[in-house]
């Protein structure tokens, strides 16, 4: 990966100054090459890892198994596409094994959700099966180890 | 019954007079004046800011569970040195045999101290580097050894010259001890120098004991090259390495030896009367370690070279000069601008700006002058040490 996309995939807030000196670039290029991963949707996005449960985040998260007929033109793609478009879904990946897509869907209880696979995402055309599995805590989030205080400690100073 | 007075021992006169009269470390009395300080960046450390690699943990979990705690063969368990000359094969292109020419020690201060304690006599001249690792003169003096001390120079970049080297040679020398990359000065050793003192040790007949300690961690591309792979140094070199560094197992105190069978039989009696082994638990670490390789640390090695970026042109930045060192994870910026004394420039620096650097002069006298920035910290610590030292800095100067 790029150097600059992979120290920004990992903190997203470092300044431009900072990753400037640290890799050896001039401000502006650090800015013109993140413009240019925006526009070209090398970078999605940016958002927080935030520990949702900390954050009085009450609502559910479920992981969805879901087989799909694969169509003669574009395979998986235009039915993937079409669930990911729906709000609930946080994440949607094409998987191997038993199953085709993997949906991460959040709702605000598990009626919500449930709601939203029994008239939503079953009743797709091509959908020939669905899985749901609940979230019921989180441990590793992002890269980031949810609710672990800091055990590792080194000596201030040290040879 | 009265009790009589316990009498008051005469300890300075009854302490061994070479323990008496060394030093205490620089290090120690400024860690004193930092310990208990919760508000403290640190950029005084000598250890990588993550702990050890998880899958070498859970390794030793595992044999934990399956009860291996026992002592091993004095050399070490014979896995673990296969793997060693293994990885020495592939990192310093010079091969040993386990079996009879492999040590594996507590920590390359333990496998310095038996090196040297193998082959002084009373009076035998070491000729060493400075700025260094503090342990180099107490552990030749304590081997009844004679520390004489060559001067790196930051013209040099802390690079050792081999007509320095040249001029400290006696017919009392019998060994050259290098340190490169070295702490604290994160100096490295460019081939050709490195080649002249290979043929300086073979001229006069002497050791040298390498410490490739921080051996893994050079950057912008350079290949390390180890004095043993010079003609004629195999037969004459202790190479001297460990786990600390570039696989983050300093707690574990893991290292080795790896010498000619002569010199590591020498070695071993001293090890098995005074350490017996190295504990089981890390020498397992060590075998899971190795077979890690470099996935264990190159992802690290390449944000420690991000890092190293960043501090030196923060530091560049606000004045106080400092080289870009080639190896390691210290910067040593000279801080003379300043006024200062370097323990002048860390105490105050800690006081007024609750950031921790620690002062060249602990390093010897040659380090006088200049701060170690150990840069194995997270980045935005850094970036607001930098901050910090900036504005310590400019108030100094009264700017």
């Amino acid at each position: 990966m790029d150097p600059l996309i992979e120290m920004l995939h990992n903190n997203s807030r470092r300044s431009h100054h900072e990753m400037a000196l640290a890799l050896g670039l001039t401000e502006s290029e650090v800015a013109s090459r993140i413009a240019a991963a925006e526009a070209d949707g090398t970078i999605l996005g940016y958002s927080a890892v935030v520990d949702r449960l900390k954050a009085g985040h009450r609502g559910v998260t479920a992981l969805i198994e879901v087989r799909i007929a694969p169509e003669r033109d574009g395979g998986f793609d235009r039915l993937a596409r079409r669930i990911s478009k729906f709000d609930q879904v946080r994440e949607c990946f094409l998987m191997s094994g038993g199953y085709d897509l993997a949906v991460i869907v959040e709702g605000k209880d598990l009626l919500d959700v449930a709601t939203f696979v029994a008239e939503k995402l079953s009743t797709l055309g091509g959908v020939l099966s669905t899985a749901t599995r609940f979230q019921l805590k989180a441990y590793k989030e992002g890269g980031f180890f949810a609710n672990s205080g800091g055990d590792e400690e080194r000596l201030p100073v040290s040879p | 019954m009265i009790q009589e007075e316990p009498a008051i021992m005469d300890y300075d006169n009854k302490i061994s007079t070479i323990i008496r009269d060394l030093p205490r470390s620089g290090i120690r009395d400024f860690f004193e004046l930092v310990i208990g300080r919760s508000d403290v960046i640190s950029l005084g450390v000598g250890e990588p800011d993550k702990p050890t690699p998880w899958p070498i943990r859970e390794a030793v979990i595992r044999s934990l569970e399956k009860g291996q705690t026992s002592y091993t063969s004095n050399l070490g368990l014979e896995a673990l040195r296969v793997g060693i000359s293994e990885y020495v094969t592939k990192h310093f292109r010079t091969t040993y045999d386990p079996k009879t020419e492999i040590l594996v020690t507590v920590g390359v201060s333990e496998a310095l101290d038996i090196a040297f304690r193998a082959v002084l006599n009373p009076g035998d001249e070491v000729i060493y580097h400075e700025p260094c690792y503090v342990s180099y003169s107490p552990s030749i003096k304590m081997a009844y050894g004679v520390p004489v001390v060559v001067q790196t120079r930051e013209e040099n970049e802390f690079a050792l010259m081999a007509e320095d080297v040249e001029k400290a040679i006696t017919p009392k020398t019998k060994v050259i001890a290098l340190n490169f990359p070295t702490n604290p000065t994160g100096g490295i050793m460019p081939h050709e120098e490195l080649a002249k003192i290979a043929a300086l040790a073979v001229k006069h007949d002497l050791f040298v004991f390498t410490d490739e300690i921080y051996s893994e961690l050079l950057y912008d591309g350079r290949q390390h090259k180890s004095i043993v792979e010079f003609p004629g140094m195999r037969e004459r070199t202790v190479l001297l390495h460990g786990f600390s560094k570039a696989f983050a197992m300093t707690g574990w105190r893991l290292g080795y030896a790896c010498a000619p069978a002569p010199l590591r039989e020498a070695m071993m009696k001293i090890h098995q009367y005074c350490m017996l082994c190295a504990p089981i638990m890390s020498q397992m670490a060590g075998i899971e370690a190795l077979k890690m390789g470099e996935a264990a640390y190159e992802d690290m090695r390449q944000s420690y070279e991000q890092r190293r970026n960043l501090i030196v042109s923060r530091l560049n930045g606000m004045g106080l000069h400092c080289f870009n060192p080639g190896g390691a994870f210290y910067v040593f910026p000279e801080i003379r601008s300043t006024g200062l004394t370097s323990k002048e420039f860390a105490i105050q620096l800690l006081e007024k700006k609750s950031v921790a650097v620690v002062p060249g002069s602990a390093f010897s006298s040659a380090g006088e002058g200049f701060v170690r920035c150990c840069y194995a910290t997270a980045p935005e610590l850094i970036a607001k040490a930098m901050d910090l030292m900036e504005e310590f800095v400019n108030e100094v100067r009264g700017k």
